[in-house]
């Protein structure tokens, strides 16, 4: 048994400095897709129909394709950041907690590549 | 891990309206999560060419997924509203008591409206292109 209080165990140790990193992170992100989430809502309630041709040729405009890539890499970032507070939340058990971590990152990261790889091929004219 | 009080004790509070918006928030949020890989699903269904397209669209038009647009549509409006009011609190602003009360409401009623405003639109673009 040791005597030191816990105080006196952690005083002095420092912190890792990125105490609100995940917070910030989260209010910037969702400050940001204020803007972004409605231009894609009016946007994709705006078109004319949703066949091929005519998603294709709207993903393949410059500056649809460029708010696009943003709107798919905000709201990827910012899910990772709310889905990992959820599973922390409620998935008690180290293993299982960092199991389930594991896979929501890896998830995430693959969800946000898929839709800015998809967005580029079609801007850049290589979608069949 | 040394027994400390875990985050969510969601059994320890009394039951005010004010905490079915935060669970409503979160409920909401993980919803959205799922829709972005629906979003992501069709951007690469797109990418991969009319073929592949149109086998995709044939599994996003089926009746049922009316019901996950609708269910996505009052998601986003709800997270939208809740999270603005989110963002005013991080300010520092309407943090009293009765201050909370209001905002819940205003949360409620701004989203409802945006609901109806957003499901008349993609009824609309619904009707537009089946």
């Amino acid at each position: 048994m040791s005597l030191r209080s816990p105080l006196g165990k952690v005083l002095g140790a420092g912190s890792a400095k990125q105490g609100v990193h995940h917070w910030w992170m989260q209010r910037l992100t969702s400050v940001a897709l204020v803007p972004l989430s409605i231009w894609f809502v009016v946007s994709l309630l705006s078109l004319p129909s949703f066949d091929h041709a005519t998603v294709a040729a709207w993903m393949g405009q410059s500056w649809t394709a460029l708010l696009l890539i943003l709107f798919v890499l905000t709201c990827t970032w910012h899910s990772q950041l709310g889905v990992r507070v959820v599973v922390e939340d409620y998935v008690h058990g180290a293993g299982a907690r960092t199991v389930t971590l594991v896979s929501v990152m890896f998830a995430h990261t693959l969800i946000g590549a898929a839709g800015v790889f998809a967005v580029l091929k079609v801007a850049f004219g290589a979608a069949p | 891990m040394p027994p400390r009080p875990l985050s969510p004790h969601l059994s320890v509070y009394k039951f005010k309206y004010t905490l079915t918006t935060s669970i409503l928030n979160r409920l909401t949020a993980v919803g959205l999560s799922v829709g972005l890989l629906l979003l992501v699903y069709w951007l690469m269904a797109v990418a991969s060419g009319a073929y592949a397209h149109a086998r995709a669209a044939r599994l996003l038009s089926l009746p049922v997924m009316k019901l996950v647009y609708a269910a996505l549509i009052i998601a986003f409006c709800y997270h939208l509203s809740a999270g603005i009011r989110h963002l005013v609190w991080d300010t520092g602003r309407g943090l009293e008591r009765a201050q909370a009360q209001r905002s819940a409401w205003l949360v409620v009623g701004v989203s409802i409206a945006l609901m109806l405003l957003v499901g008349y639109c993609a009824w609309l673009a619904g009707a537009r292109a089946p």
